[in-house]
């Protein structure tokens, strides 16, 4: 049942034997290792997944990095830098882990440049405030490491592998975030203005970082019988609306929904309808940073290629010369 | 670039263990890029680097014939040997 | 000896802090992932000397200040770093020679400092020092790579050089405050420390099969704080938060 529709690289059916097995090692918790027999859209379908969590971590340096030159103190430069550069990190350690499935780093870089792959909508948002780096570390690592953590238990072993030493290295920056938040909220008045903004115009876009609604999510049935998804969106999402009411009010600001309210019957929190409009245009290329996130890649791409390529010459010539 | 295979050795008496992978134009470029990239957190006290194309691996779809034999072997370990109480422990 | 003191140690600060300011520019914008990563290492390790020295020039200082008040409250007349860490980030060649010619004068400076009669001083040479003998590795090995390497590389580093070959004798300059805590040990003879710095630079770019400029503007001031135009727009950018919301916790 589950192999309906399956094809292979070639376009002809999976053979059912291979699948049944395949199927079976998932069901038994046992990892899938990179030169183990696949079916194709498994691989297809964590090319897809990893390489745009990849690309979001790349591209998640740049609304960050847009502060650290102007970071306040010596402290916060430090963290913010140190916590940019982890994302810079994170990126190589999946793609590395993409690679083993057979696509190359080149390509992969190739589908983001083109705009052929997507990655996380929620850096299409600018980032004019200080106050947004205690918003992104405190909501956008937030719902990151609530996303990650099951990854951590991926059926794929690389992935999993990666998201390990990933969730590892994240749980500094979520508090780092929170802690930022944190001082200013306690600070003056500009700067507890300079929190609610920021946490108002981030809100929703971390709740859309949960992907679409249960209803509407076309990958995802077959994601969890894989095991390379193991909650679904609106769990996740529920899940980190629960946690994350009370650490606002901590902080004595508002979550900027009005729907908001603890509902004791389901004993989670009930909230407004999220702007799915807004999201599909984001992810679409409309937001209001996309284009600006992509040339900074493509320009830093392009930069870099004359320094690759002397890397690479300069190899040449030395095992020449030997 | 080269697809380098990392190895780290966590702190000494530990062997190396493989970390993932990177790119590099040489060898010593890669382990400088290892360092960088795999020791920030003071994960390693040594590092190996290997040129992913190097490596020969044995071929999963062999996986039966190669690993299942050794499964009936219990002879081989210690506990296919009763020993009396008295001398338990051996 | 303190106002000497905190002088020295705001030079060296202040030269951490503009240098480190420059390679964050690359992090998220670097050649390739696995540099972006490493330039941000460097950064970092800079980053840390800058607020070891200003937390030790902030603790004998006469004045109630921070480390943060000195690295975000004074304008560019009270920085002290050389001209040549202010400049612009420049290509990846530019980068990367500046660096090279910083590494190479750090390694042999903070290699003195740590027999330094002043003991903090000698504290943060030691750790510094592990850090920059690192640097360097990576700093020479990216030279002889685009010096020996596409003629687009050697062209562009060969620029580098022309551009930046004379802002390096500023790295060795003295006044009277310096000249006394060098007669008190506490910090070497820089003209010393020049002939081993020339040595080893003519040594790398011999290797690199480069040229060195004939002649070019000498850089000099930045002890005195008398800086180019580059500084006052990296002060802007560094110290803007504090600027536009005085007093504040961060």
């Amino acid at each position: 049942m589950y192999s309906q529709g399956l094809q292979d690289a070639k376009g002809g059916p999976e053979p059912e034997g291979l699948l049944k097995a395949f199927q079976k090692r998932i069901d038994n918790e046992e990892k899938i290792e990179p030169r183990d027999w696949m079916p194709e859209a498994y691989r297809k379908t964590l090319i897809r997944q990893m390489s745009q969590h990849a690309h979001s971590e790349i591209v998640g340096q740049l609304p960050e990095g847009n502060w650290i030159t102007r970071a306040p103190t010596l402290k916060r430069k430090m963290i913010l830098l140190a916590k940019v550069q982890d994302e810079a990190g994170h990126g190589l350690y999946i793609y590395s882990a993409t690679e083993t499935l057979g696509i190359t780093r080149e390509e992969m870089t190739r589908q983001l440049l083109s705009g052929e792959a997507k990655y996380s909508s929620i850096f299409n948002y600018p980032t004019p405030s200080w106050a947004d780096m205690g918003a992104i570390g405190w909501l956008v690592d937030g719902a990151a490491i609530m996303n990650q953590v099951p990854l951590c238990r991926a059926s794929y072993g690389p992935y999993a592998r990666s998201m390990i030493r990933i969730c590892k290295e994240e749980s500094f920056h979520q508090r780092q975030g929170y802690d930022i938040m944190t001082t200013l909220a306690r600070g003056s008045n500009a700067q507890k203005k300079m929190a609610q903004d920021a946490l108002n115009r981030f809100w929703w876009p971390a709740l859309m970082m949960f992907g679409p609604s249960d209803k509407d999510s076309k990958h995802s049935v077959q994601s969890m019988q894989w095991k390379i998804k193991r909650f679904s969106n609106d769990d996740l999402r529920q899940k980190f609306v629960d946690v994350t009411v009370p650490q606002a009010e901590h902080l004595g600001l508002t979550i900027p929904d009005e729907d908001l309210k603890w509902n004791e019957e389901r004993g989670h929190y009930d909230f407004g309808e999220i702007d799915w409009d807004e999201f599909i245009n984001v992810i679409k290329g409309n937001g209001p940073c996309n284009k600006e996130r992509l040339r900074a890649r493509q320009k830093a791409h392009d930069e870099g290629e004359w320094v690759r390529k002397a890397a690479e010459v300069y190899q040449q010539n030395q095992r020449d010369a030997a | 670039m080269k697809l380098y295979e990392i190895f780290i050795r966590p702190k000494s008496g530990l062997n190396h263990r493989h970390v993932g992978s990177l790119h590099a134009a040489d060898a010593r470029m890669a382990l400088q890029n290892a360092r960088d990239v795999y020791t920030r957190r003071e994960e390693g006290v040594s590092i190996w680097v290997v040129e992913a194309a190097h490596i020969t691996a044995s071929n999963p779809e062999q996986s039966e014939p190669w690993f299942d034999p050794a499964a009936d072997k219990i002879y081989r370990h210690p506990t296919f040997y009763p020993l009396d109480k008295e001398v338990d422990n051996m | 000896m303190n106002k000497a003191l905190e002088h020295y140690l705001l030079r060296l600060a202040d030269t951490a802090l503009t240098q480190s300011q420059r390679l964050a520019e690359w992090c998220g914008h670097g050649p390739f992932l696995e540099e972006d990563i490493a330039l941000t290492n460097v950064a970092l390790d800079l980053l840390g000397h800058a607020k070891l020295l200003y937390e030790q020039a902030a603790e004998i200082s006469d004045r109630d200040v921070s480390a943060d008040d000195l690295a975000f409250l004074r304008d560019v007349d009270a920085f002290k770093n050389p001209l040549l860490t202010e400049l612009p980030r420049g290509d990846f060649a530019y980068t990367t020679l500046k660096q090279y010619f910083l590494d190479q004068f750090n390694v042999l400076l903070y290699a003195a400092l740590k027999d330094s009669q002043y003991e903090p001083l000698a504290e943060i040479a030691t750790k510094a020092l592990k850090e920059t003998r690192y640097h360097i590795t990576r700093s020479r090995d990216w030279c002889l790579r685009l010096s020996l390497s596409t003629d687009e590389a050697k062209q562009k580093i060969q620029a580098a050089l022309d551009d930046l070959y004379f802002y390096t004798p500023e790295l060795f300059e003295t006044d009277d405050d310096l000249n006394q805590l060098i007669a008190e040990s506490i910090m070497p003879d820089l003209s010393v420390l020049k002939e081993h710095w020339q040595g080893q630079v003519d040594e790398l770019l011999n290797e690199c099969q480069l040229q060195v400029p004939k002649s070019g503007w000498v850089a000099t001031g930045g002890l005195r704080g008398e800086h180019s135009e580059h500084l006052g727009y990296m002060l802007d950018d560094m110290q803007f938060l504090q600027r536009a919301y005085p007093g504040c916790e961060w």
